[in-house]
């Protein structure tokens, strides 16, 4: 459904059928609604067998590299000489998205399932859902589940009398955007400050404590007890554009629109039919100035640009931007894009990690350049500034956090030059930006 | 076991290189330096500076040279367009909060991010952003002061106390643009290797407040030397500014020290500057001792050896090679006790995270010289035979009142030292010597290493090497005279042919890195010299 | 937002405790010891040993800091620097009850600076990161909640509270003693 609005005909109910649906949460309840049917094929099968069927459905990375999910799972080691570890990103802080949040305090069991399938897959044991400090009753609500899923041999030393080990322990973030990055994640875990690791090592090679690991989303997890029962053909079915991009995705939209809300759609479905008539479109008087389609971190899109755009990793891609997270804000012409990209930055500069240069220095001074420009005191070289410091800023560091400040920045000063011009030329009342 | 060798080309010139060598390692084979901060050969590599990125042909994007490892046929270009621009982009990312401090900076001069902003940064600066970033100065202690607006956060001393010391006692706090380095409240950077901290911090913002604005950079001469704090022998350089030592400062060697010295070591050259030194030759003349010059002096010591008869020789351990050795071939033709006086203490303060490194036990450079060369431990027993020894000779060592009293009871005493370090105003010869610090010299260390030391400030007054002293004098009892070595090599090369563990070694087989001696695992290549 | 640069340990430790009382006894350090199990080493139990000070004392303090420290086998620095990263955790006294308002700009652009100013208002505090004078609101900005199509959420201690506006704080404010 667009929750938590009732659900669009154009939507395709798989994920988020049961949003809104409190007798969901429990184990029995998501039995009932056809749950743990998927665990239960999977511990019938190898290994090899599960990563073959997700492999073969199509499926990709939702947390926003679109990495394709079995591949992933197949740089596993085949021998399990230390242990593996499957982590849970839960960490949801892309300014955006709010689509892991619902899956967790709606469908607990759904993700649960998903990760006991993934462990399997893996040859892993231990599952550590890593989940943000900010999710309090998601936490509690995913406690809950656990025990209860302990209680029902879901988990625990003999899943569902397979005679297989799979533990799960719930791990609370404290306020870090950047633990989201799967590295920075992994330090966290470990009881580190949440700094990226340089790569190679890859994490399944060497992850959670020097031992093999892989790092997935909520919803990628999510899915993957559904793709066991109805067959990797089907998910792969789920496809109106590029074959590369099968399955649904719940798009998280949000901002300027009359229904904001996770609405979940088949892949390829068209942006605008999303924003214009599942979401309700604009609110009265109000036109449609910009859309940032992945969270915040990929290139904005101009109003022009969503009116023939495939909602998928190559869709999305042909016009200049990037799925991501499917984390949509949506903004009308109310907004003022010079604010809303300084605020961004100013988003960055709060969560850089502080490790590289780059992003360290770079994410301060983009944002207080931008400051400066809306205060009424910009000079004609800040925009070819910011573009330097972008450029400066991308392909160069450990992470990408300093490219996604530099996204936004690029895309804006090239897409909504007269908004910074209107600043520059004095044209437009400054805006006293509280620091 | 010889490892796999792998070919890369960098800048055009292509070496081999160990596989697993990273590109940084590869280049300096090459005689490239890249650019760098975090990076550190004595530490583990973090890859955060961002300075080293260079191209590598069909990569992507540009590498950090420090953590990517050379793969075979690899082409690197460390010096194109592209990797310019980001060492230009990281020097302006820096100094967009870093203060102009240069002026009152100590690190000016010796400064890698003056060095590399003069290099490839922007000859002004584009930031015009309100100011920058303010941090009080903060007191690590004891030695160590924090300057935080300094700070490039390049990590180094953190990873040195957790990795290298062993001893996290160093942090980086806070998140973005407000990071600094935070030190454990209520703790002192107080481990004993912690000075390094300075050494390895790139731009001023580890201080020493032993050496705060004592010097400028450019105002220091350098030497190269060997710690005398103990018998690991760490190399060092000896900075002096108008002929006085003003720093010491560990010298890379990556099979003694790596690059890393203790603060005990480090703090210890004061005694270099001291200005209560014995001034020339003093002989014993009508129960006064009077100055005279070394034609005299040297007479009279003759003199004295020629009579023969039971000596004891009472020598410190942080003489060198050459001067034990020559004093003890001059008085071998007598009835001869040599013994050496070894400072040991109870325990050893290790760096753990390199090998074979510490402060030592055997708190003196040259206890295994002295032992090479035939010296003794028996202090006690030797002091006493001194109390009725016809000759005494006293080699830069400080007695007790009670060791004094006992040697006063010799017949002669002869004092080699370079202060007067006690009373015997009955002594017959008191000469001056040249310490650590103004003189050529060698120390064997406890691996058996022998290492060079170089003169690093004038000699005061008429003081000499002690080599030289007893070359100037033919051996008593019939030995071959002495060929009065006129330079330190030659005194090296003459002791030398006597010990069988370092027969053949010149100064030339040792360079300033030192070699094992020849009966350690050497294949013998220079018996009967090279 | 940040406030001041970070300033060091001779600045930052103001606040002073004169009898610490440790705070891993009794059921607290038997829930931190059920943790063990869970984690092949000790100090990945710092987080959740952080969250367990931080919901016992409110905040956590350089005693707390070393104490935690002491039970983990870390050092204080080593523990500073994580405690100083993640934001949630304070690191000085808040008030009773701590707000904490979503400005980033999916939020922003449905007028959470607005919300910020009316919980400024009618809590008392004035501004950002001050506590008000009765000890029983701080409120500060924080970046994104996760909880976008709900704009403007607010976590008021351990509750999130989805879609408040400016008219809702009041009402919302009457909840919080």
């Amino acid at each position: 459904m667009g929750y938590p609005h009732p659900s669009h005909a154009k939507e395709q109910l798989v994920l988020s059928k049961h949003f809104g649906d409190a007798g969901a949460r429990t184990f029995d309840g998501w039995v009932k609604r056809g749950g743990y049917e998927g665990l239960k094929r999977a511990l019938g099968m190898t290994r090899d067998q599960v990563v073959e069927i997700v492999k073969a459905s199509g499926l990709r990375g939702r947390g926003g590299a679109g990495f394709p999910t079995g591949l992933k799972w197949s740089f596993m080691p085949k021998e399990v000489t230390k242990p593996h570890y499957l982590v849970c990103n839960a960490d949801e802080s892309e300014p955006g998205t709010f689509k892991d949040r619902e899956i967790i305090r709606w469908t607990p069991h759904q993700l649960l399932e998903g990760c006991a399938i993934a462990a399997h897959a893996i040859g892993a044991e231990r599952i550590y859902i890593y989940i943000r400090g900010e999710f309090t009753a998601e936490h509690r609500i995913l406690t809950a589940a656990v025990e209860d899923a302990y209680r029902s041999g879901a988990l625990g030393g003999n899943v569902f009398g397979s005679g297989r080990r799979i533990d799960v322990v719930v791990h609370r973030g404290a306020g870090a955007y950047i633990c989201g990055e799967e590295t920075a994640m992994m330090n966290s875990i470990e009881g580190k400050r949440g700094n990226p690791r340089i790569k190679p090592p890859f994490p399944a090679a060497a992850g959670l404590w020097a031992c093999p690991t892989t790092i997935n989303n909520v919803e990628t997890l999510a899915a993957i007890g559904h793709i066991l029962v109805r067959g990797a053909d089907w998910y792969k079915g789920l496809c109106l554009s590029s074959p590369k991009s099968t399955g649904t995705k719940l798009f998280s939209v949000c901002g300027h629109v009359q229904r904001p809300g996770n609405y979940e759609v088949v892949m390829g479905t068209p942006m605008r039919d999303l924003v214009y008539d599942m979401c309700g479109g604009m609110r009265p008087g109000r036109a449609l100035k910009a859309v940032i389609p992945g969270g915040s971190s990929v290139p904005i899109m101009t109003a022009a640009e969503i009116e023939d755009c495939a909602m998928d990793y190559e869709g999305i891609a042909a016009k200049g931007s990037m799925l991501g997270s499917g984390g949509m804000i949506v903004m009308d012409d109310s907004t003022d894009i010079v604010y809303q990209v300084m605020r961004l930055a100013r988003f960055y500069a709060h969560e850089s990690c502080a490790q590289c240069t780059q992003c360290r220095e770079g994410t301060a001074w983009t944002t207080r350049i931008l400051e400066r420009i809306l205060a009424g005191a910009g000079k004609a070289e800040d925009l070819a500034l910011l573009l330097d410091l972008a450029d400066n800023m991308t392909g160069k560091t450990i992470c990408v956090l300093s490219d996604s400040c530099a996204a936004p920045v690029v895309s804006a000063i090239k897409k909504f030059r007269g908004e910074f011009d209107a600043y520059l030329n004095r044209t437009r009342r400054p805006v006293m930006v509280a620091v | 076991m010889t490892a796999e060798l792998v070919n890369v080309t960098i800048d055009g010139m292509t070496v081999a290189v160990p596989k697993g060598t990273s590109i940084i390692e590869a280049a300096k084979q090459a005689g490239i330096l890249v650019p760098h901060y975090c990076y550190h050969p004595s530490l583990p590599s973090p890859a955060v500076c961002r300075m080293c990125l260079v191209e590598v042909e069909k990569a992507p994007k540009l590498m950090p040279a420090c953590v990517t490892t050379v793969v075979e046929g690899q082409v690197v270009h460390t010096d194109g367009e592209e990797a310019r621009r980001a060492r230009t982009g990281v020097l302006e990312f820096l100094l967009i909060n870093h203060p102009l401090d240069c002026p009152i900076c100590d690190q000016a001069g010796e400064c890698e991010l003056q060095d590399y902003t003069f290099q490839e940064g922007r000859p002004g600066t584009r930031y015009s952003e309100y100011a920058k970033r303010y941090n009080p100065v903060e007191d690590f202690g004891p030695d160590v002061l924090y300057v935080p607006n300094r700070c490039i956060l390049c990590t180094r001393c953190v990873r040195f106390m957790d990795d290298v010391a062993g001893t996290p006692v160093l942090n980086v706090s806070e998140r973005g643009d407000r990071a600094y380095i935070g030190i454990d409240q209520g703790q002192l950077l107080d481990h004993p290797w912690a000075g390094n901290v300075v050494d390895l911090c790139p731009v001023g913002s580890l201080l020493s407040k032993d050496f705060l604005h004592k010097a400028r950079a450019w105002d220091l001469d350098k030497s190269a030397s060997v710690c005398t704090g103990c018998s690991q022998g760490c190399n060092i350089t000896i900075d002096t500014r108008d002929n006085t030592v003003v720093r010491l400062r560990p010298r890379p060697n990556l099979e003694v020290n790596r690059h890393f010295m203790c603060d005990t070591g480090r703090m210890n050259y004061r005694w270099m500057n001291r200005g209560d030194r014995i001034e020339a030759p003093l002989v014993q003349d009508g129960g006064r001792l009077v100055a005279t010059d070394w034609d005299r002096a040297v007479d009279r010591l003759a003199g004295l050896v020629e009579k023969g008869g039971t000596s004891v020789l009472l020598a410190s351990a942080s003489a060198s090679l050459e001067s034990l050795g020559l004093v003890h071939r001059l008085l071998s033709g007598t009835r001869l006790t040599a013994v050496v006086q070894l400072p040991v203490v109870d325990s050893e303060e290790p760096l753990q995270g390199i090998k074979d490194l510490a402060l030592r036990r055997e708190r003196a450079p040259n206890g295994d010289g002295a032992r090479l060369i035939g010296y003794g431990m028996d202090w006690q027993g030797a002091v006493k035979a001194a109390s009725t020894a016809d000759l005494v000779v006293l080699l830069d060592v400080t007695l007790t009142d009670a060791e004094a009293a006992l040697v006063s009871g010799a017949a002669a005493v002869v004092v080699l030292g370079t202060v007067q370090a006690q009373e015997l105003p009955a002594a017959a010869l008191v000469l001056p010597l040249t310490n650590v610090a103004e003189e050529n010299g060698t120390f064997v260390n406890r691996d058996q290493r022998v290492q060079r030391y170089q003169q690093a400030r004038t000699a005061p007054g008429m003081s000499r090497p002690a080599w030289w002293v007893a070359g100037q004098v033919t051996p008593a009892g019939g030995l071959a005279p002495s060929s009065s070595p006129a330079t330190a090599a030659q005194a090296f090369e003459l002791v030398c042919s006597s010990i069988p563990a370092l027969a053949g070694l010149t100064y030339s087989d040792l360079g300033l890195l030192g070699r094992l001696a020849p009966t350690h695992g050497l294949a013998p290549t220079m018996q009967g010299g090279s | 937002m940040s406030g001041t640069p970070g300033a060091g340990p001779a600045h930052a430790e103001a606040h002073h405790e004169e009898s610490y009382q440790p705070v891993f006894v009794g059921a607290v350090k038997a829930r931190l010891e059920a943790l063990f199990p869970q984690y092949p080493t000790r100090q990945a139990c710092l987080l959740p040993a952080l969250w367990m000070v931080q919901e016992e004392r409110g905040w956590i303090s350089p005693s707390a800091i070393g104490e935690v420290a002491e039970v983990l086998g870390l050092t204080p620095a080593f523990v500073k620097g994580v405690v100083t990263f993640y934001t949630m955790y304070h690191t000085h006294p808040v008030g009773r009850h701590f707000i904490q308002v979503c400005t980033t700009s999916p939020c922003n652009i449905c007028g959470a600076e607005d919300v910020v100013k009316a919980f400024l208002q009618h809590t008392g505090c004035g501004e950002l990161g001050a506590t008000s004078k009765d000890g029983r609101f701080t409120v500060i900005e924080v970046e994104c909640l996760g909880a976008c199509g709900f704009a403007t959420p607010v976590l008021i201690d351990d509750d999130f509270i989805e879609g408040v506006t400016p008219e809702r704080v009041p009402g919302i404010l009457q909840g919080y003693k």
